[in-house]
């Protein structure tokens, strides 16, 4: 499904990935992990096609499409999703009308007819039970006052509305409580489906007690330095980033 | 800002005039220039009584003296070449056959396909049920549909030329006693020359059961457009009213220069909304309408209520301030605005709230939105007399930019006489930011629907104010599909 090689890209002259390969088929959930600052955040933004973001060599390739040289909104309906770290706020525009906008986007690149506001609102009923958000929710400003956990599961709710592809989830365990992170992970485990795939980008092993990873990859100063199963997950909680730091270290020629 | 970001922002801002058309009909005008003659001419076309005459030359030789004198005012902020009052035609109506229609049938096709294409069909049946609407063609009011079904009700709509026939104790009564022609250059001008526009009476506890509405087209090259408009809503009734205003593509400046009065007795009810769309000049600023609009309410007695709502998209310049006259104690006055600036447009608007009786309350929420090399500025008074104890006043004015070549300005004029009442004043600029637009972009979103998705959001608090046809035409006049038709 997705195809990452050599991938290289930085912001405003600054490289920050450093040569990324990666292969993700469908159905699998990949876990990418490494402390702050590995470039876990830049690599999904530069798959969602984040302007601010330079691409400076290697090819992604997804459905056998040349994902770079598509612009973000053709990768989005595409069905490339991405849960965003910090989710902005769009005043004076609810939640609903939002999605809609985006659904109708999608479902006419697939070909299929919009919805209007009551056949869209039904689909809606059932999503928000997924991610136990109540039904006011829907008509509050994007994001807008929204409490960090809130945005987070709004996020989980638009990735439920919207049925990507590839869902890329950045960070979406961090800041949460332990109630909400269970919320989240269970509406994450019900969107799995053996013609999806997703990547969650987290520091942290916990989500991945709740969500298995068919992959866990660790993300170090711009490079995936290991890949292994979900027992890797487990040994980096144990032993933390400092032994990955070491071990590159070991191995990679003082420059 | 990245450039994908900048061309979405002009797709949006440049979005084309579609109402630019000319019609080629027979009219019937006079020649450019202005003097006592012309206001003779004009008032004796019309037929009008003597106190009329006596009024338009009263407020013709109060113009011409402040012509000479100061001229124009001077104090907006905006630049514009000299007007050269004597260049302009302050008469043009559509030629009639014989005496004039007396009922649609016999109105001109032409004009009648005029207003179809403008999407206002006059013939009745094809109506929007419950909206009835006067139909202004250059100078004169050539249609005005479910008169009768109105009168039913004691409700007065029509022309002013007829109201000055059918009514003159009603115009005498209550003309100029909102907006006097001393008030100010433009206001003294149209007061002398207006040859038409909209008037309405509202019988005492009388609720207008469907919305009234003027439809202003300016045609004629060279002609000014001077209409006046008079809204008189007796005790505890209650109207809304709906203004629209489109003209064809000129190279030249047209001047339009309007007096809407609004008078709101004891408990009385006035909501008047307007979506503007003069035509707005090129790209380089050629063309245009010249917009100086007098726009103003009195809430005359206890717990009256007048809300101007504006969409302001259209016009070279704008210098326009709806304010309201909150004599009544307890009385409310409301303006909710939206002002869009593109290209090389102006705009100079606001309101001005004068509290007078106690009790008072206003509110005002003012949306700029500026593009290209556009200039907004909002002005606004809010004076609160001593006597006007206990009065409120609230004030949200928020500036958006797109792109960097353009202007936001705020003048807030803020006048407490007393010791109990307040002032509240909130103003805030910001730009689309691009994290927003990633964001929606990211969820499918083309960058040209994503500007228009965060600007319907932006002015969302002013739409709500309109009424719904009115709503949808304004979301489609900012080039945007509707928010808040779900949920």
């Amino acid at each position: 499904m997705l195809s990452i090689r050599g991938l290289r890209a930085g912001v405003e002259g600054k490289t920050i990935l450093k040569g990324i390969d990666l292969e993700v088929h469908a159905g699998e959930v990949h876990a990418v992990m490494g402390p702050n600052g590995s470039g876990k955040s830049t690599l999904a933004q530069v798959l969602a096609g984040h302007p601010a973001y330079t691409v400076t060599a290697g090819e992604v390739s997804y459905l056998g499409q040349d994902l770079l040289a598509m612009p973000p909104e053709e990768r989005a309906r595409a069905g490339i999703f991405l849960a965003f770290q910090y989710p902005v706020e769009i005043p004076g525009v609810s939640n609903a009308a939002f999605l809609k906008a985006a659904v109708n986007e999608v479902r006419t690149r697939r070909g299929m007819e919009e919805l209007d506001a009551m056949e869209f609102l039904e689909q809606l009923e059932g999503k928000l039970a997924l991610v136990e958000m109540d039904r006011s929710f829907i008509n509050r400003p994007v994001n807008e006052g929204f409490s960090g956990g809130e945005k987070k599961r709004n996020e989980i709710l638009q990735l439920a509305v919207l049925e990507p592809v590839l869902a890329i989830l950045d960070e979406t365990d961090s800041g949460l409580d332990i109630d909400a992170l269970r919320v989240v992970a269970h509406g994450i485990n019900r969107l799995r489906r053996p013609d999806n795939a997703m990547i969650l980008v987290t520091h942290y092993q916990r989500i991945l007690q709740y969500v298995e990873p068919d992959r866990v990859h660790v993300l170090f100063d711009g490079r995936l330095v290991r890949s292994g199963g979900k027992e890797l997950a487990v040994e980096l909680e144990r032993k933390g980033y400092d032994w990955i730091r070491d071990e590159v270290a070991a191995t990679q020629p003082v420059s | 800002m990245s450039t994908t970001s900048r061309n979405a922002l002009e797709a949006v801002a440049g979005r084309e005039y579609k109402w630019g058309f000319v019609s080629d009909i027979e009219a019937d005008t006079l020649p450019p220039g202005l003097d006592e003659d012309v206001v003779r001419l004009i008032s004796a076309k019309k037929q009008e009584p003597q106190f009329m005459l006596d009024w338009r030359l009263r407020a013709y030789r109060h113009w011409a003296k402040l012509e000479r004198t100061a001229g124009e005012p001077r104090w907006a902020n905006i630049t514009y070449p000299a007007i050269d009052y004597q260049k302009i035609v302050y008469y043009s109506a559509p030629k009639r056959q014989g005496t004039g229609p007396t009922s649609l049938d016999e109105v001109d096709p032409k004009l009648l396909e005029t207003f179809d294409k403008l999407g206002i069909p006059l013939v009745e049946q094809k109506r929007l049920a419950g909206v009835a609407v006067d139909a202004v063609f250059d100078s004169v009011s050539v249609a005005t549909t479910f008169k009768e079904k109105l009168a039913e009700l004691g409700i007065v709509f029509c022309s002013f030329s007829e109201a000055v026939q059918n009514h003159p104790e009603l115009v005498q009564k209550y003309l100029g006693s909102v907006v006097p022609y001393t008030d100010n250059f433009y206001a003294a001008l149209n007061s002398a020359v207006f040859s038409d526009g909209s008037f309405c009476y509202i019988p005492r506890g009388v609720r207008c059961p469907m919305e009234l509405s003027t439809y202003f087209r300016i045609n004629t090259a060279g002609s000014g457009q001077f209409e006046r408009t008079l809204i008189v809503a007796d005790e505890g009734s209650y109207v809304s009213y709906l203004e629209g205003c489109t003209a064809p593509m000129r190279d030249e400046n047209q001047l339009h220069a309007a007096v809407v009065e609004l008078v709101a007795l004891e408990g009385a009810q006035i909501k008047y909304s307007t979506v503007q769309n003069w035509y707005a000049g090129d790209a380089e600023g050629r063309g245009g309408i010249f917009n100086f609009v007098t726009k103003r309410g009195k809430c005359a007695g206890r717990r009256a209520r007048i809300s101007w709502t504006q969409v302001e998209t259209g016009s070279a310049i704008t210098w326009k301030y709806p304010s309201v006259v909150l004599q009544g104690d307890e009385s409310v006055g409301e303006f909710y605005s939206v002002a869009l600036t593109v290209n090389r447009q102006q705009a100079d608007t606001g309101t001005k709230m004068i509290h007078v009786g106690k009790n008072t309350k206003s509110t005002i929420v003012s949306k700029g939105i500026s593009a290209g090399h556009g200039n907004n500025t909002y002005r606004g008074l809010v004076k609160i007399l001593p006597r006007a104890s206990a009065a409120r006043n609230y004030t949200q004015c928020d500036s958006l930019l797109l792109g960097d070549r353009c202007g936001a300005h705020t003048f807030p004029y803020i006048e407490v006489g007393n010791a109990s009442s307040t002032a509240e004043h909130e103003a805030s600029t910001s730009k689309i930011s691009d994290e927003q637009l990633f964001y929606c972009k990211q969820r499918g979103l083309s960058p040209e629907n994503a500007v228009s998705l965060i600007i319907n959001g932006f002015c969302k608090e002013v739409f709500k104010n309109l009424p719904m046809e009115f709503a949808v035409e304004a979301s489609k006049l900012l080039g945007v599909s509707l928010e808040g038709s779900i949920g």
